[in-house]
């Protein structure tokens, strides 16, 4: 079983609502320090058998139409699994 | 307190027999108040269901709003890729007219026929309240009985409501007219210059966050100047198209 992780994170320039709220979170429970903080996605999509290079090309496919909204976000990474550490 | 007077729009002659249709995606809230807004308006209310990719011959389509597949993913972002989409897509393009209401305005961008997309409200709370709207464009197929600059009253309820695009493409839609409602003093959700609701090139698809069908019939919405829940101005979305269909 082959698995591929797919980062999505919102564009630097597009207000991150959620991102926010968690560093305005953070001094109120003792971790200061942080200048920002941006809440991304991670997608993991597994295969029967090997992760080919085809099935690479059809999950960038999937992470730029279905899995991402460019207007608003950035596929940061498409990678197989083992390659990330998961 | 006495209660309003209830009095039914007669529906008018010259629409008869023109039909819209309401999509039902999973998680749809508004479709059954989009089907009674039509019928108010004179129109005959035709029911269309997500994975059915047969519009049925209707003359204009309603995208209601609410939540479709849980807005899981993105809002909007599932249902752009359901089987009536792939249909209205085509059939927008070819100057069907489409209205898109709250989630459904995040069904068009997401299903590219309107630019941009939706993001959380800059204040990230769910929000609920009558907005008063400035009708920018009373040239498409969704707002030819309103008159250019009005200010109109519809409620707003959304969370997922703040509208962003590209510098170029909100350029774009400014100098093409294609704003067609800007939010009245309080910018609700932090859109990008107060956007409300934008139409296409052709004026047939325009796609809005506050929700007209909940303003059309008196008892039942925003309080207006002749008295408490008497504002009746989203039934002018409808009748317009229906105008336009005739014409």
């Amino acid at each position: 079983m082959g698995r591929v992780v797919v980062d999505v994170m919102p564009k630097p320039e597009i207000l991150d609502p959620q991102g926010k709220a968690v560093a305005n979170a953070l001094p109120r429970l003792g971790f200061h320090g942080f200048t920002s903080v941006r809440q991304g996605k991670r997608f993991e999509l597994e295969v029967d058998g090997e992760v080919t290079e085809e099935v690479l090309e059809a999950v960038r496919r999937a992470a730029e139409t279905l899995l991402s909204n460019p207007v608003i976000e950035d596929v940061v990474r498409v990678a197989v699994a083992d390659e990330v550490g998961a | 307190m006495s209660t309003p007077t209830i009095a039914r729009p007669a529906a008018d002659a010259r629409v008869d027999g023109a039909r819209i249709g309401v999509v039902t995606f999973p998680g749809t809230l508004d479709d059954r108040d989009a089907a009674r807004a039509v019928r108010l308006a004179g129109g005959e209310p035709v029911a269309l269901w997500h994975a059915d990719a047969d519009l049925h011959g209707v003359d204009a389509v309603v995208l209601p709003g609410g939540f479709s597949y849980g807005d899981y993913l993105r809002a909007g972002a599932i249902s752009s890729f359901a089987p009536v989409m792939g249909t209205l897509v085509d059939a927008a393009r070819g100057g069907l007219p489409v209205l898109g209401i709250c989630n459904g305005f995040q069904v068009l961008c997401e299903a590219h026929l309107l630019p941009g997309a939706m993001i959380k409200n800059d204040h990230r709370t769910f929000l609920c309240r009558e907005q008063v709207l400035v009708v920018e464009n009373a040239t498409t197929a969704w707002t030819g009985d309103f008159e250019q600059g009005e200010k109109i009253v519809i409620p707003l309820k959304n969370q997922d409501g703040q509208y962003v695009a590209s510098e170029r493409d909100l350029d774009e839609l400014e100098a093409e007219g294609r704003v067609v409602f800007r939010y009245d003093g309080w910018n609700p959700n932090g859109s990008r210059r107060a956007i409300a609701g934008i139409a296409n090139a052709a004026g047939n698809v325009v796609g809005l966050m506050p929700h007209p069908e909940h303003a059309v019939e008196p008892g039942f919405g925003p309080d207006s100047a002749a008295g408490p829940r008497l504002g009746t101005d989203g039934l002018r979305f409808f009748t317009s198209v229906l105008a336009t269909l005739v014409r």
